[in-house]
């Protein structure tokens, strides 16, 4: 093969876009099913050219029914396999994406969210699909999903979305948003032993012997992955199933594997939870801002400190799980919470649940990105 | 056509030795549709008199027809519910 | 000496089944029965390993035939098994890969997929049942409906008209296309063993009885007297117009005409085609010269 290596180890200048794709490369990812879509297209065409260099397989689908399809067929054929798509492409990938939660089945989706619902907003910014990601689907499961501010996090938090997708078996969301694709920023990408690699857990015994049972988990709760062609005569299936794979259509069966499958992720959110403290030493005011909008609010809380108001920034990098009890913490010490977002108020209701303090919104329902200013004038509002 | 059986009769039919067959039956497992009995080129088979636990006749060979399986197994085949085989009878026993 | 009728517990093809899941959910009489067992002796016979055989299906009755086949399988979302199916077959080219599945989830929700699956030449094999509704839901109208036919949703006669499967495979791409019948199982289990043998997109309609769904509103008393026209109505004719094709079980004296129809060479779906080296390159636009005439 042709081409630069899978890991492109140096200092580069690149698109929030690329760098996710080059994430993907670095992760291991050798099967990406997508379909264009603006503000996700140079995701693609990014992999369209690198995929191939490595030996991996890049297909432009029908459409993102079938990119999600075709990512949860890569997987468990034992692929490290992504897509990535934006607000409307994100919708058809529901269905799919609840059948990778049920089946177990590892899988990255990069959404670069627009502005929505419907068309909406096609090249402009939009942080409103962050409920999308946590009950898009129907039914109850646990994902995870990774807030990318930067160029470097689109590649770092990639890297990360690959792993957890394999530790757990599930599907990983990467919840960028169009400035922060768009932008450009030094990225540096280590040393291809430096990047960080979690294997999926595999049977500890062969095939052929009697009573394998594919969906029974360890205590994490998590079962070994056999894939496609190794002799187990495994079966998957998007029904409620006992620990054979069988379909087992009771009460009892979907309450424990429903219950499994949401526990093996909660259990271990405090594993999960990541988020950055920008000056919360001695703060009265906590703004809780994600993806670009968190680099807005990292200026406002210079001009309020500049007019002597304590802010500081707690800036999710998990959406989901979401740091809630990082939040239940810091309320019993401060006076007010501000939640910046572009969308009509979203994560702020997540602040809500775990705080009885004031938690004021500043919200935009996209098409730019939040300036500085409003985050500003809500934190005078909460100090008094 | 299934109206007409062999109107013709082949040359060497003298000299052909006829596989024969041995039904067997699950009878647990039958629902009744009748594809053996109805589509059985030697009209070998018919329906149970008693019922499986699920209510259904099975298949059993019809009285006076317990040579006559030639263990063509189109009723193995064509069977939804894989509850009937045919094992070849071994041709020493036929000739005996 | 044989005797009268031997009472067994085992079928000598349950080791292909997951035989602890038997008897299946399928009504007295279900075409898909015959279908599956044309398709797992058809397996054995292939010389592929089982092992290295994969099902892959969407939703509806004809979904949960990779449920009961011992083998790798994988039982999906409506409408998507051919995406899904053609991953695995990417990934793992030395697999054979065959998405069996009903009419309903591959040519209504799935449509979009079977079609551009078939112009890739993508390598997996599509078997369909075709029972002419919706079975699993109870009987509803679907793309296979023949004009005038009842269902539960088209309570004064369909008012569509239906697709010609084997046209629309051929028209979109498939190498190999035929059509049988789960009466016609020899010549199914035949055309099973080409279309593994083959590398590219093949397509087999098997039309089945749903005595429940499809033949109960539309005259057609039970499974056996859907068979018997089957037996009485079907022509063997591998060479007729793929635009003759279209089937009304319930108009007498039309015949229903079977066969293989397409047998035919394409350069097969390959996204690192054009990373390999120059000669194997050609060679493979060499086979797109062939047309599909050539039948």
């Amino acid at each position: 093969m042709k081409g630069e290596p899978a890991v492109l180890t140096g200092q580069h200048f690149l698109l929030g876009d690329h760098a996710c794709a080059e994430g993907a490369l670095a992760a291991g990812c050798r099967f990406f099913g997508g379909y264009p879509i603006t503000p996700s297209t140079e995701v693609a065409e990014w992999l369209a050219r690198r995929l191939p260099e490595v030996g991996g397989i890049f297909v432009q689908m029908e459409d993102e029914l079938a990119s999600m399809a075709a990512i949860v067929g890569a997987s468990v054929a034992g692929a490290r396999a992504m897509t990535a798509t934006s607000g409307p492409g994100f919708s058809l990938m529901m269905e799919n994406l609840g059948l990778a939660a049920m089946m177990e089945v590892p899988c990255v989706v990069v959404n670069v969210q627009r502005g929505g619902p419907s068309t909406g907003l096609p090249t402009l910014v939009g942080q409103a699909d962050v409920m999308q990601a946590r009950w898009g689907s129907h039914g109850d499961y646990e994902i995870v999903a990774y807030s990318p501010a930067s160029p470097q996090e689109c590649f770092d938090l990639t890297v990360k979305a690959f792993n957890t997708a394999d530790h757990f078996r599930i599907p990983v969301l990467v919840m960028a948003d169009e400035v922060v694709a768009h932008m450009m920023e030094r990225v540096t990408i280590p040393p291809a032993e430096a990047i960080p690699r979690v294997e999926r857990k595999r049977p500890r015994q062969g095939p052929g012997g009697n009573g394998f049972l594919p969906f029974k988990a360890d205590d994490d709760l998590i079962p070994p992955m056999v894939h496609a062609g190794e002799g187990y005569r495994i079966h998957f299936t998007g029904l409620t199933h006992d620990e054979r794979g069988y379909p087992a259509i009771t009460a009892p069966a979907h309450d424990r594997l429903v219950r499994r499958l949401v526990d093996k992720v909660r259990q271990k959110a405090w594993e999960i939870v990541e988020y950055e403290e920008y000056r919360l030493e001695d703060v009265s005011v906590v703004i809780i801002a994600y993806g670009s909008t968190a680099r807005s609010a990292r200026r406002a809380v210079g001009l309020a400190r500049e007019q002597g108001i304590a802010a500081g920034l707690l800036r999710p990098i998990t959406l989901w799980p979401f740091p809630g009890e990082r939040v239940k913490k810091l309320a019993e010490r401060v006076r007010a919470f501000v939640v910046p977002e572009l969308n009509l108020g979203q994560i702020s209701r997540e602040v809500e649940r775990f705080t009885s303090l004031p938690v004021l919104g500043v919200n935009h329902a996209g098409g730019a990105m939040m300036p500085p200013e409003p985050i500003l004038e809500a934190i005078r509002e909460v100090a008094g | 056509m299934p109206a007409v059986r062999s109107a013709r009769v082949p040359l060497d039919t003298a000299r052909v030795i006829l596989p024969r067959g041995q039904v067997h039956v699950i009878p647990h497992r039958c629902k009744e549709c009748r594809f053996c009995v109805d589509f059985c080129p030697k009209d070998v088979l018919a329906l149970s008199t008693e019922t499986n636990a699920k209510g259904y006749r099975y298949p059993v060979v019809a009285p006076g027809k317990d040579e006559a399986c030639v263990h063509c197994e189109f009723c193995t085949l064509v069977c939804p519910e894989y509850a009937i085989f045919t094992v070849e009878v071994p041709r020493v026993e036929v000739m005996a | 000496m044989t005797m009268s009728t031997l009472i067994a517990e085992r079928h000598p093809s349950d080791p292909l089944f997951r035989a602890d899941r038997l008897p299946h959910i399928w009504c007295p009489g279900c075409g898909i029965g015959p279908a599956m067992h044309a398709y797992a002796q058809a397996m054995v016979e292939s010389g592929i390993p089982l092992a290295r055989h994969v099902c892959v299906s969407g939703i509806g009755c004809t979904g949960r035939v990779p449920g009961y086949l011992n083998m790798d399988s994988y039982h999906t979302t409506h409408g998507r098994a051919i995406p899904f199916a053609m991953a695995i077959a990417l990934v793992k080219p030395e697999l054979e890969v065959t998405v069996y599945s009903g009419d309903g989830d591959l040519f209504a929700i799935g449509g979009n997929h079977f079609i551009h699956a078939a112009r890739r030449n993508v390598d997996i094999n599509v078997i369909c049942i075709n029972n002419f509704n919706y079975g699993m839901t109870g009987g509803q109208v679907g793309p296979t409906t023949p004009m005038g036919a009842r269902a539960t949703t088209a309570p004064f006669g369909n008012y569509e008209q239906p697709f010609n499967l084997p046209h629309l495979a051929a028209a979109t791409g498939a190498v190999f296309v035929a059509r049988w019948t789960s009466l016609h199982l020899r010549q199914l289990k035949q055309a099973m063993l080409r279309a593994m043998k083959k590398r590219g997109f093949t397509f087999i309609e098997v039309l089945a009885p749903c005595p429940v769904g499809f033949g109960r509103p539309n005259d057609i008393g039970d499974a056996m007297e859907e068979m018997t026209l089957y037996r009485e109505g079907c022509v063997v004719d591998p060479a007729a117009p793929l635009d003759s094709l279209d089937i009304d079980l319930r108009v007498k004296d039309r015949p229903i005409v079977l066969g293989n129809f397409v047998d035919v060479e394409r350069p097969v779906f390959d996204p690192l085609a054009m990373m390999r080296p120059t000669s194997e390159a050609e060679n493979n636009t060499a086979v797109a010269g062939k047309t599909q005439e050539g039948q």
